[in-house]
């Protein structure tokens, strides 16, 4: 932007000087006038007219692939539509790029956040509007007016601390400032708490609801219906690229969106009959695990896994949860403890991912991406990932290309998995069907102990429904599961068992019979809960 | 969006990289014409030098085997997420290991000493490789500076075996005795002798052959066994490899040992087929060369194959040129090299958005 953002007044507040001019709350803050866009045969976004009242916030829904990130991408000037029109305050704009959208007042928050890691704070925020060559001026001014906003909006945020040493709530808040200091009076959420805990969503909420009541416009955007149900003040649904319902929130039930969205009557909950466990499939005693640095990730933890049922680990991310999921799956090595898995101690003995698969263990990682797949890679060459040396799928000295082929058909029509082209890559597919893909390799092979590290992880509804009847059924035919999930609701839906995990610690065992969310919320902040194994 | 165009696959593999070499070329034809010569003579000369007769296009050949080796060198490292810029190195060193052979056991039949001349050149550029990839697998030192600093090495070690342990007695210039008849590879105007053809003599060797099997070998190798699959993970996403019980140390070992083994057979062409000697930097660039040869044929083995031709074309063509024109030397040469290697590597998407744009108006309407 061009204008000088450390004036007199705080920026944010500024309305006369904002693009727009003398505005009534009749005129919507944001609209958009059939909006269309093709990406080559993909019709992304199909004549979409959406409208944002001023001091509103306003939900967008749909499932992953619908098209709600296109759109705010093309407000956001980073695509251009073919057809359509903006409005900003009630007059055309025509954006090309992100100052463009910037300078017409409207802020975007992006999944995953766009700050200079080892900035402090208060460069991060003037980055790019530092105000003149030098720099202390600049940031001065920067300091005075971040602090109006922090007192106008509630936003505190050491502004001295370097960025990467924020928790990531906090680093969210900083993108929020950012866009406030660029007088940003439309903010855009995209996914905003994919990263956070519930206590942290529920503290970003509480800020949107002040910067709503300040005046600000808010779009949120989401595929959580709790979400929309909690904090939006009117929903737009979008299913394969169009607008297929706008409605009152306060008018709607989290069941109706769920139908719009995915064209189709969802369960939002899995019906499961109780669980008849068996034998122990997998013993854990005193097991600890430090990280690079020598701190201890995972402390003393002891439990039994058995045959038939679903025990979930609860806890805040960021607790020892991946790491004691990645200590069990041979990923990283304990420094004490013993883990037990089909008669064995395979941490004595050595054994590493490889052999415990021979063993009936599989791993559903946590991070996708970052372990569960090759992202370059086809689906064909995924689905044989951790595999790839079985015997099936050689030819002589050669992997049997139509072997491996014929696998991925098989998976991909046995789970779903869409579109069900083996040679396509793995990054061009949903999360939920790179999700179903992962789950149907480790399935496949009918392992006898199952790890699963947040189950429906960036997958959309229709998906998630279809993953947690499939968790279900491998348990009523006796495998044993360990599932670890942040989201709270997943736990409670699918297991018969649940571990809370505070600080590497096992706080807390409790039968899903007796679980209340009030209960698990309470051992999650790190108090010691009844029954401590 | 700042991601990069996407152009239909016969765009992307085959008019991108033309594009590229033109621009290189008209660029080469300014400066041509700014030393005074006429750049459409000597684009002609460049041409009827390089492809215009079988000796020429021999030569070419020959030029090309060197560049497959060294080129397939660093294409496999890269398919395991690693950059060897050691391939001159271990060409240099490898070399060493064939010409020891030869010198000993050139008094046998060649179908003796052929195989044990291949073995031992890819054993001492696969030697030469070793340590640097040892030091990157287990110690995390950056192999691109190991493999640099291992170059080197070998440049001072072979002066230092050349100048005074294996020179020939008696002379001045820092090479060996002639090899043994038995260890000559046969040329490529022999073989097809035999067969009844007629070719103009060339330093084309039946290496040229061995490197077209390498380049075979190497995409059946990374595209289609468990190996090769195993390889690709490591270079895509070692996290990944760890998930699914690959050893990425492992693998980057046995990666760069292949690596240096290829690099390590230029030797065969180049020594046993053509000079009949060890001399002092007889691998001339080429491990450099194959860099650029690799970046061009985008890492797989049929693109090496043409980028190799091009960058032998431009080699034989060269010397032609600053042999028929006084105003052009062999820098020039050089030039134009540098300048092919600056469009199709450095510069490659500079025209990539313009044609996205000219394809993009033909799909909308």
């Amino acid at each position: 932007m061009s204008g000088q953002p450390g004036s007199a007044t705080a920026p944010g507040r500024n309305f006369a000087a904002a693009p727009g001019g003398g505005r009534t709350p009749s005129v919507p803050a944001l609209e958009l006038r059939g909006i269309d866009k093709r990406f080559g045969a993909v019709h992304a976004n199909r004549t979409i007219s959406l409208s944002v009242a001023r001091g509103s916030i306003h939900g967008l829904i749909g499932e992953n692939g619908a098209g709600k990130s296109t759109l705010m991408n093309i407000v956001y000037g980073f695509h251009r539509a073919d057809t359509g029109a903006i409005l900003v305050h009630g007059a055309p704009v025509d954006i090309h790029s992100p100052q463009e959208a910037i300078a017409a007042g409207i802020g975007m928050v992006h999944q995953h956040f766009m700050l200079v890691e080892n900035f402090t704070v208060l460069e991060n925020v003037v980055l790019g509007v530092e105000g003149g060559p030098i720099l202390a001026r600049g940031l001065a001014q920067a300091r005075g007016a971040l602090q109006k906003l922090a007192q106008d909006y509630g936003l505190d945020v050491p502004l001295d601390t370097v960025v990467s040493e924020l928790p990531v709530g906090l680093q969210q808040r900083v993108e929020i400032l950012k866009a406030l200091y660029r007088r940003a009076e439309i903010l855009i959420l995209d996914e905003p708490t994919a990263v956070l805990t519930p206590q942290e969503a529920d503290q970003l909420f509480q800020m949107l609801r002040r910067l709503r009541d300040e005046g600000k416009s808010v779009v949120l955007v989401t595929h959580k219906l709790r979400e929309i149900m909690a904090i939006t003040d009117r929903v737009t649904v979008m299913r394969q690229g169009a607008v297929v319902g706008e409605v009152a929130t306060a008018a709607t039930a989290p069941r109706e969106l769920a139908e719009k969205m995915v064209g189709r009557a969802v369960l939002l909950r899995v019906e499961k009959g109780l669980a008849r466990p068996g034998e122990v499939l997998l013993g854990v005693r005193d097991l600890e695990v430090r990280d690079r640095l020598g701190v201890a990730r995972v402390k003393g933890v002891s439990f039994d896994l058995r045959a038939g049922e679903i025990v979930g680990i609860a806890g805040v991310s960021g607790n020892g949860q991946s790491e004691l999921l990645e200590t069990l799956a041979g990923i990283r090595a304990p420094t004490r403890g013993a883990i037990t898995l089909g008669g064995r101690d395979v941490v004595r003995e050595g054994l590493g991912p490889h052999e415990r698969r021979s063993l009936g263990l599989a791993h559903v990682p946590e991070d996708r991406l970052r372990l569960g797949v090759v992202p370059s890679f086809s689906a064909a060459d995924n689905a044989i990932l951790g595999y790839h040396d079985r015997a099936v799928y050689q030819r002589g000295l050669r992997l049997d290309q139509r072997a491996i082929q014929a696998e991925c058909e098989k998976k991909m029509s046995g789970h779903d998995v869409r579109p069900a082209q083996p040679q396509l890559r793995i990054a061009a597919f949903s999360g939920g069907n790179q999700q179903k893909l992962v789950l149907a390799r480790e399935i496949d092979v009918d392992p006898r102990v199952l790890l699963i590290g947040q189950p429906t992880r960036g997958v959309d509804i229709g998906a998630i429904e279809f993953i947690h009847q499939k968790l279900i059924a491998l348990r009523d035919a006796g495998k044993a599961l360990l599932i670890v999930s942040v989201e709270l609701d997943e736990i409670l839906g699918l297991a018969d068992r649940i571990l809370v995990m505070n600080a590497g610690e096992i706080v807390g065992e409790i039968a899903r019979a007796d679980a209340t969310e009030e209960k698990l919320g309470l051992m999650m902040a790190g108090v010691k809960g009844e029954g401590h194994a | 969006m700042s991601a990069p165009a996407k152009l239909p696959r016969w765009a992307e593999l085959g008019l991108l990289p033309l594009l590229n070499l033109l621009a290189a070329l008209v660029l080469s034809g300014v400066v041509v014409k700014i030393l005074g010569e006429s750049p459409w003579v000597a684009g002609q000369l460049m041409l009827r030098g390089a492809l215009g007769s079988q000796e020429g296009i021999g030569y070419t050949l020959y030029y090309a085997t060197n560049f497959m080796f060294t080129g397939l060198a660093v294409a496999v490292a890269y398919h395991a997420g690693l950059f060897n810029i050691g391939g001159e190195g271990q060409a240099y060193i490898g070399g060493l290991g064939s010409g020891l052979v030869a010198l000993w056991l050139g008094h046998l039949p060649f179908f003796v000493v052929g195989p044990c001349a291949v073995f031992a050149g890819a054993a001492f550029g696969a030697a030469w490789a070793l340590v640097p990839a040892w030091l990157q697998a287990r110690r995390g030192s950056h192999i691109v500076i190991t493999t640099i600093m291992f170059n080197f090495i070998a440049a001072s070690l072979m002066t230092y075996l050349l100048v005074n342990v294996l020179i020939k007695p008696g002379q001045q210039s820092p090479e060996t005795r002639e090899f043994g008849a038995g260890a000559f590879m046969p040329s490529a105007s022999d073989v097809f002798a035999k067969l009844g053809v007629t070719l103009a003599p060339s330093p084309l060797n039946l290496a040229f052959f061995l490197a077209l099997g390498a380049a075979a070998l190497v995409w059946m190798l990374v595209w289609r066994t468990r190996w090769g699959y195993a390889l690709r993970v490591v270079g895509q996403n070692q996290d990944a490899a760890v998930y699914a019980g690959i050893s990425p140390p492992r693998v980057i070992v046995q990666a760069m040992l292949l690596s240096g083994a290829l690099a390590g057979c230029l030797g065969l062409n180049e020594l046993l087929g053509a000079q009949h000697r060890i001399l002092i930097d007889f691998p001339g660039g080429a491990g450099f060369v194959g860099i650029a040869v690799a970046l061009m044929g985008r890492n797989h083995p049929f693109g090496i194959f043409l980028a190799a031709v091009l960058f032998g074309a431009l080699a034989q063509g060269g010397s032609q040129l600053a042999f028929d024109l006084p105003k052009i030397n062999r820098d020039m040469v050089v030039v134009i090299q540098g300048l092919v290697i600056l469009f199709c590597g450095a510069l490659e998407n500079v025209f990539r958005a313009p044609l996205a744009a000219v394809f993009g108006l033909k799909g909308a309407k």
